[in-house]
């Protein structure tokens, strides 16, 4: 402003609308530059959004890919009645026998053999794949049969890559004697890669080779089955009212307000609510997923019940009117006509309030499931934990095997969230109808 | 007998008394034949009345089973035990029951206090003729409320205009939840934090400029006492929320919702949005990770180039850095809103004057969307204080006063999260502060919220 008063004023000589001038020429030209200065600022702003977000994915799916892939041990286990304790008679009589039976002695007697007593090589989880061998063939037992087995986290990362091997031994998580025996392992051809179906189908453990999702992603869905049952009916009822039935009054505008706000009240204060009323008051079970659905409940509420009445805003008035002319209650009018026409929104909100759930970590935390569980959730009053919460976990851990379990976990919480978010737009564009 | 399969077998009851009223009103309809008037209302709603009828009190009695089943067996099983088997106080005995509870489930193969292999059985015995009891109260009850309701079906009985007061009753009760959750958020807030204020004066909790809420558990310990100033706190909320997110936020939202409300080609508009909609809904525990693992570390080696020797890992900075990323898609959706709600004729009369659409955008639309955006960026810094994960993980939780973004900053939530998890005792000033820290933050986003609220709903009226 200031810089164009003051051309203005140093330029009496022309007339200031003189198009031919040079003092014209320069200032459009300087305004013109301007312009696009200004235009290129918006470009870089979208591209330094867009790049932070690449860069996030290319970050996260680079250290998390390797979590799908486990390596494994080629070992010749030796079954030896004896050391197992177990005969196979008694193995096909009683499959409880097996429980008693010793494999984990049998398991570091084979390993020891085979690789001698310096290096850890294989998994301490490793005998839960003996069992299972001797579990669908008793006959194993006195016989040796070799087996890939689970190699440890560190053999694991050598595999991966993700060791330098060039840093000095003290600073490296993985010792001398281990990469030597990797690569002999290696060139003997006795290492493999193969899908972790152990990330897939297993609990934490404190061994990132062992460490799996399973768990977590059992406890999301209990949780949101729980925000889903409470939240959905309840809130499509109460937009229901508000929209349709309730008088104009100071108490409906308290309803109103209270609802706006809960939108916008931080979600770890839903957690310090659930901690207090459920878990202190009510006595109800710590770190269950019932306490959690129900504190994620009330805080996607108010997400359900705003869609729910946009959707409900968004149904003609003449549709009521017809209703109404040829006889139906006020009650038949809203449920046989409103709410199916204003279901498609009303649904699009709630998943899309779904998703905010599952991606939800703060109020969990409150309400204690963070627990380390190396079992899978069995029911909704059982301790349980969630994806984004061992997603923290993990985080926390300084063990190299779990940076790449975190991100391995990243991956699979942002695969669901674009499931969800993709089926609510597809839900959008099918079922909406704009009047 | 399991509540579960009660509530399956309360379930078929109310399918059955439905299908049962709804054939006794079809029969009136066939009696009634055509006369118009005959019967008062359609079968189905016969039959959704004697179905309420019957559920009701059935429900009713599960839910009180499913309250306080468990805490009347545990009553009993410890009132049946030989005194002096269990300890006297409340965490002995809730340990015993949660030791029987395990063994009732067959979690334990083997009890750990003799008297709990005793006690398990009992505890079946009791809760199996506890569950026989409630089961059949239930569906006693469910049996006679459908019978009473069968017995008053008439061809005039106005069933509808009863399923219909139900209907309303249920729509009230709905949209009750959301004022009972408020009344609930502000009564545990309030009633926790006046016990901490019991404890730790308000004066001091407000204005103190000391934090470390360790209390020790001995008396002799040192720094037995615990010193709860919440400055450094408010403090680093605000330099990470407040600033140092904004400073990344603002700008760059606003300059997106610019390029995207005025210069983008819709095609471009097209692909452009969905990428800060996938921003916007990328979990927060996520970004939190990222801060960590990547930020973090690049934050410290950088400021350790430019010669600041003390530079943390766990630095304001980061943690900012990445919150004000997270915050980009709300800054620019809101200065969307604020910017396309400017009329028209302003802007197309300011080009038509001869201005560029920089300067048309620079000093026409937005002086005139200020007050919308300014509501937006209020809204979004209430976002960002009551943000929790991210500086849960790269913040730390050193409450120093500084204003080094190179330093370690802790903030209220991160606090809240760092004083109640872990082992907790729950009447003890640390845990109880997290309330009265809780407290505040509600206040604090409230007041935001309601303020800018306001500020853009005006600023919506002035050009409607």
């Amino acid at each position: 402003m200031d810089r164009q008063g003051a051309g203005v004023r140093g330029n009496l000589s022309a007339a200031p609308t003189a198009w031919g001038s040079d003092q014209m020429q320069a200032r459009i030209r300087r305004r013109y530059r301007q312009e696009r200065n200004f235009k290129a600022m918006g470009i870089l702003a979208l591209m330094i959004a867009a790049g932070f977000l690449v860069f996030l994915m290319v970050t996260v799916i680079g250290s998390g890919w390797n979590s799908f892939r486990q390596t494994q041990v080629l070992v010749p286990v030796t079954f030896e009645a004896e050391r197992l304790g177990i005969t196979p008679e008694q193995a096909r009589a009683d499959p409880r026998a097996l429980s008693r039976a010793n494999f984990q002695g049998v398991l570091s007697d084979s390993v020891e053999r085979r690789f001698g007593d310096d290096a850890a090589l294989v998994s301490d989880g490793a005998w839960l794949a003996l069992r299972k061998a001797v579990e669908a063939d008793p006959a194993l037992i006195g016989t040796t049969k070799e087996m890939w087995l689970i190699a440890t986290s560190n053999i694991d990362q050598l595999s991966k890559r993700q060791i330098d091997l060039d840093a000095d031994e003290t600073n490296r998580p993985v010792n001398d004697v281990e990469i030597a025996a990797w690569g002999r392992l290696k060139a003997e051809g006795k290492l493999r890669t193969v899908l972790n179906m152990t990330f897939l189908t297993s609990a934490d453990s404190v061994d990132p080779e062992l460490a799996g999702i399973w768990g977590a992603l059992k406890g999301s869905f209990l949780t949101l089955v729980v925000t889903l049952a409470i939240s959905f009916p309840v809130g499509v009822l109460a937009a229901i009212y508000l929209e349709e039935f309730a008088a104009k009054n100071r108490w409906t505008d308290i309803v109103e307000v209270s609802i706006n706000n809960l939108a916008a009240v931080p979600s770890i204060i839903f957690g310090l609510l659930g901690l207090s009323v459920f878990l202190n008051t009510m006595n109800m079970p710590r770190s269950a997923p019932v306490v959690g659905g129900l504190t994620l409940a009330l805080m996607t509420l108010p997400v359900i019940v705003i869609a729910s009445r946009a959707a409900i805003k968004a149904v003609p008035p003449s549709i009521r009117d017809a209703a109404l002319g040829i006889g139906a209650s006020r009650v038949q009018v809203v449920f046989h006509h409103v709410l199916p026409l204003a279901l498609p929104g009303m649904l699009t909100g709630t998943i899309l309030g779904m998703a905010r759930a599952l991606g939800e970590t703060a109020p969990l935390l409150m309400i204690g499931m963070r627990a380390f569980l190396t079992s899978v959730p069995q029911g909704l009053t059982q301790p349980a934990t969630a994806l984004p919460v061992q997603i923290f976990i993990w985080s926390d851990n300084v063990s190299r095997g779990f940076v790449e379990k975190t991100s391995g976990a990243i991956i699979v919480l942002l695969v669901f969230l674009l499931t969800i978010n993709s089926l609510a737009i597809y839900l959008r564009n099918r079922f909406e109808v704009r009047w | 007998m399991s509540i579960g399969f009660v509530f399956l077998v309360v379930l078929a009851l109310g399918g059955l008394a439905y299908w049962l009223g709804r054939q006794r009103g079809m029969a009136f309809a066939v009696a009634g034949g055509a006369r118009v008037g005959a019967v008062h209302s359609r079968p189905q709603y016969h039959g959704a009345f004697v179905a309420i009828m019957a559920l009701l009190p059935a429900f009713l009695v599960l839910a009180i089973w499913a309250v306080m089943g468990e805490g009347l067996v545990a009553r009993e099983v410890l009132s049946g035990l030989p005194a002096g088997a269990v300890g006297d106080s409340d965490l002995e005995r809730s340990a015993f029951l949660s030791e029987v509870r395990g063994l009732v489930r067959g979690d334990y193969a083997a009890a750990f206090n003799p008297s709990a292999e005793g006690a398990a059985s009992a505890w079946k015995l009791a809760s199996a003729r506890y569950g026989l009891l409630f089961a059949s109260a239930s569906l006693a009850l469910g049996l006679m409320g459908g019978l009473w309701a069968w017995t008053r079906l008439k061809p005039d009985f106005r069933a509808r205009t009863r399923v219909e007061r139900f209907m309303m009753i249920l729509l009230v009760v709905a949209s009750l939840v959301a004022i009972l959750t408020t009344f609930g958020i502000v009564a545990s807030l309030v009633f926790e934090s006046f016990r901490f204020f019991q404890m730790v004066s308000p004066i001091e909790f407000l204005f103190g400029t000391q934090w470390s809420p360790q209390t020790a558990i001995r008396a002799d310990q040192v720094g037995s006492s615990g010193a709860f100033g919440a400055v450094p706190l408010f403090w680093g909320t605000i330099f990470i929320g407040a600033i140092i997110a904004m400073i990344v936020a603002i700008p760059l939202g606003l300059m997106t919702a610019i390029y995207l409300t005025q210069y983008a080609a819709p095609a471009f508009r097209k692909v452009a949005k969905p990428v800060l909609e996938v921003l916007a809904g990328v979990p927060t525990v996520v970004y939190g990770f990222f801060a960590a693992l990547t930020v973090a570390p690049a934050v410290r080696d950088f400021a350790i180039s430019i010669g600041i020797s003390n530079a943390s890992s766990e630095s304001a900075l980061a943690a900012g850095l990445v919150m004000g990323v997270m915050i980009i898609p709300f800054v620019s959706s809101m200065a969307d809103d604020a910017l396309t709600a400017v009329p028209a004729s302003m802007r197309d009369g300011s080009l038509a004057m001869g201005a560029t659409p920089s300067e048309t955008i620079r000093k026409v639309m937005i002086p005139a969307a200020l007050p919308g955006i300014v509501g937006g960026v209020l809204l979004a810094v209430s976002r960002a204080i009551g943000e929790t994960m991210i500086v849960v993980m790269a913040a730390g939780l050193a409450a120093n006063l500084t204003a080094n973004p190179f330093n370690s900053v802790t903030t209220v939530t991160a606090q809240i999260v760092a004083l109640l998890t872990g082992d907790q005792e729950f009447d003890s000033a640390k845990t109880l502060s997290a309330f009265a820290l809780g407290l505040v933050l509600f206040l604090v986003t409230l007041a935001l919220n309601i303020y800018a609220l306001a500020v853009v709903k005006k600023y919506r009226e002035a050009y409607d």
